[in-house]
């Protein structure tokens, strides 16, 4: 199955993540909410564990909440397939501190490596461009990835979408806190609101 | 033709009601699925200075945009109709994982002099999906009751984290019909 020069998707998430500051990171359901974790946990780390198809809208309503904030989802091919439609959300509300990285390893790795739709057929960066999100690219090098993660930071002039075309390797499992509440309580806390 | 009154000289006043009531909560993010019951709350909203009304491809996608707003500070509420209901089954996990403040209101088809055979099976188990979710269930059958099921789903909802939803009976929206 594997290719030759994809990228790892541990590296590339650490790159993502490595000068973070004030950034929120999203981690789809799969092994994207893992490599966040992977990196560090964090006080502003949202880890998905169900709910397949809501990271990128979750990360939407965070970003509109918090404009002045950096909103960056991470999650994967499949989990991006699943809620393609918020693909369309986004590109209108055009919120212009969020952004999107899927990591693209043409497979549902979870369950067994079945193919995804974009190991074929699918562009998730022709979707996203076509769904009014103009600044969506594909993603080859580590290089690039580094010029990602610095405009992470750049909040009034997203969104921006990036597909990552990485290894199919199945990593050691490193699991986040699977607390929902716990989660959400700690990025609240830590961006400044009280307990209700 | 179609028996709603939907005209602007006729428009009814519990949209207004309503959109006070969202005012007073202070709701930010108001995701939707347009639906014609809905249409002068969402005229309201795209108006307001305050909300940011959200048009959505699928009502799946506001549970998890409210999940993402309650984290950044800003409560908001998902207008749907029935049908769109079951579309949401799996993202409302997110409700008592997550514990953020969730408040829909669902316009109704299939009930109450429905023509569209098509509504009926969704509009039948609107409510029986929600009390399987573990939300809460209001109604309003008449504009007369609206302001105060309202104000009650956006107490309990905003102030108890008791996830709710307010069915908008299609008797106080009026029946949709078309004639030939």
């Amino acid at each position: 199955m594997s290719k030759a020069n994809l990228l790892d998707r541990r590296q590339v998430v650490s790159t993502l993540l490595a000068g973070r500051k004030d950034v929120v990171a999203i981690g789809g359901l799969g092994a994207s909410t893992n490599d966040i974790t992977a990196v560090g946990d964090h006080p502003r780390n949202f880890y998905l564990w169900g709910g397949m198809g809501g990271a990128a809208m979750i990360g939407l309503g965070l970003a509109l909440a918090q404009p002045r904030l950096p909103v960056l989802v991470i999650t994967g091919d499949g989990e991006m397939l699943m809620g393609m439609g918020s693909l369309a959300t986004i590109g209108l509300q055009k919120p212009p501190n969020l952004s999107i990285v899927v990591l693209d390893n043409e497979c549902y790795g979870e369950t067994g490596g079945q193919i995804s739709h974009t190991s074929a057929t699918a562009d998730l960066v022709g979707v996203a461009k076509a769904c009014g999100i103009a600044n969506a690219c594909a993603i080859s090098t580590m290089a690039e990835v580094e010029t990602f993660a610095k405009a992470v930071h750049e909040v009034s002039v997203g969104p921006r979408f990036a597909n990552v075309k990485i290894a199919n390797a199945n990593l050691d499992r490193i699991l986040p806190s699977r607390d929902g509440t716990y989660i959400v309580n700690r990025i609240r806390g830590d961006l400044g609101f009280q307990p209700i | 033709m179609h028996a709603r009154a939907d005209a602007a000289d006729t428009a009814p006043n519990w949209p207004d009601d309503i959109f006070a009531t969202l005012q007073r909560y202070d709701v930010r993010q108001v995701p939707y699925v347009p639906d014609a019951g809905h249409s002068t709350l969402i005229q309201r909203v795209l108006a307001s200075s305050t909300m940011r009304g959200i048009p959505l491809t699928t009502e799946e996608e506001g549970v998890a945009l409210l999940a993402g707003a309650w984290t950044g500070g800003q409560r908001g509420v998902l207008l749907m109709q029935s049908s769109g209901v079951g579309n949401c089954i799996n993202m409302l996990s997110l409700i008592p994982i997550l514990r953020f403040p969730f408040l829909t209101l669902v316009t109704m088809r299939g009930e109450w002099g429905e023509f569209n055979p098509w509504q009926v099976p969704m509009g039948s188990t609107t409510q029986g999906v929600f009390e399987l979710s573990g939300i809460k269930v209001l109604r309003a059958s008449n504009a007369a009751e609206v302001p105060a099921v309202l104000e009650a789903a956006a107490a309990q909802a905003y102030n108890a984290l008791t996830p709710t939803a307010v069915l908008l009976s299609q008797r106080l929206i009026g029946a949709k019909v078309f004639t030939k």
